[in-house]
């Protein structure tokens, strides 16, 4: 068998081809800044987060750990509220009314906020839902829990942001 | 010259076949989430199902898992 060899204009169409047919990856890595939320037009009121240890949480009303998630990140909350620290649900429900029932439903003792246009999540692009996002008190991106597996998630997601509550800022 | 034309229809070929391949983020899924696609939804249909299959193929179980496709966790 021979093999001819392609031409190299042929070779770069082909690169290019490929190229265009990527898809462009753009996702948080541990150590980099957290987005801006301000930038993303959420539904919702964002609490104040300067200077304190925030935890972006990402779920959605159709994810069935997320609803498992809630009552033990509510627990989280009201334990560390008073040390510095912020829970923030971004919910990724395109429509409001489902959204809407299971707060009133699940009534968490967190702030929550609407992507309903999707355009933080698809810029953060999360690898699972729910997925978690502990940031320091500088906004840089620490830990990152993918999925809720209960009392583990719990367990590990409270020694970091003790971890972080007790770094100097 | 007639290498030419084969190759520009390859790479058509693998253009088209590229951009025709997504991947549906997690994000993405609720309509897959949505209990209307899950196989096991309607239990009078199961139980048909798997007398059927009980009756043709004299062995029972087995079927898959359960659940619809929000694919989380």
């Amino acid at each position: 068998m021979t093999i001819i060899p392609l031409p190299a204009k042929i070779l770069t169409a082909l690169a290019c081809v490929l190229a265009l047919t990527a898809t462009a990856r753009a996702e948080v890595r541990i150590g980099q800044p957290f987005p801006d939320l301000t930038h993303y037009a959420l539904e919702g009121t964002l609490p104040a987060r300067g200077g304190q240890v925030v935890l972006i949480d990402f779920w959605a009303t159709w994810c069935a750990p997320c609803k498992a998630s809630f009552p033990a990140y509510s627990e989280l909350q009201r334990e560390l509220a008073g040390r510095g620290f912020v829970l923030l649900a971004v919910s990724v429900d395109k429509t409001r009314a489902p959204y809407d029932e299971f707060l009133k439903r699940y009534a968490p003792a967190f702030p929550t906020v609407r992507d309903g246009t999707q355009k933080l999540v698809a810029e953060v692009r999360v690898p699972a839902m729910p997925t978690s996002y502990l940031i320091d008190r500088k906004g840089v991106l620490r830990a990152l829990h993918s999925g809720f597996h209960g009392a583990e998630t719990v367990r590990s997601l409270r020694e970091e942001i003790i971890r972080l509550l007790e770094e100097k800022s | 010259m007639k290498r030419i034309p084969c190759l520009l229809w390859l790479l058509g070929g693998l253009a088209a076949l590229l951009s025709g391949c997504t991947t549906v983020q997690p994000w993405e899924r609720a309509a897959l989430a949505d209990y209307s696609m899950r196989p096991d939804r309607d239990p009078m249909h199961n139980t048909i199902m798997e007398h059927i299959y009980f009756s043709r193929e004299a062995s029972t179980g087995g079927r898959g898992v359960g659940g619809s496709g929000c694919g989380c966790n």
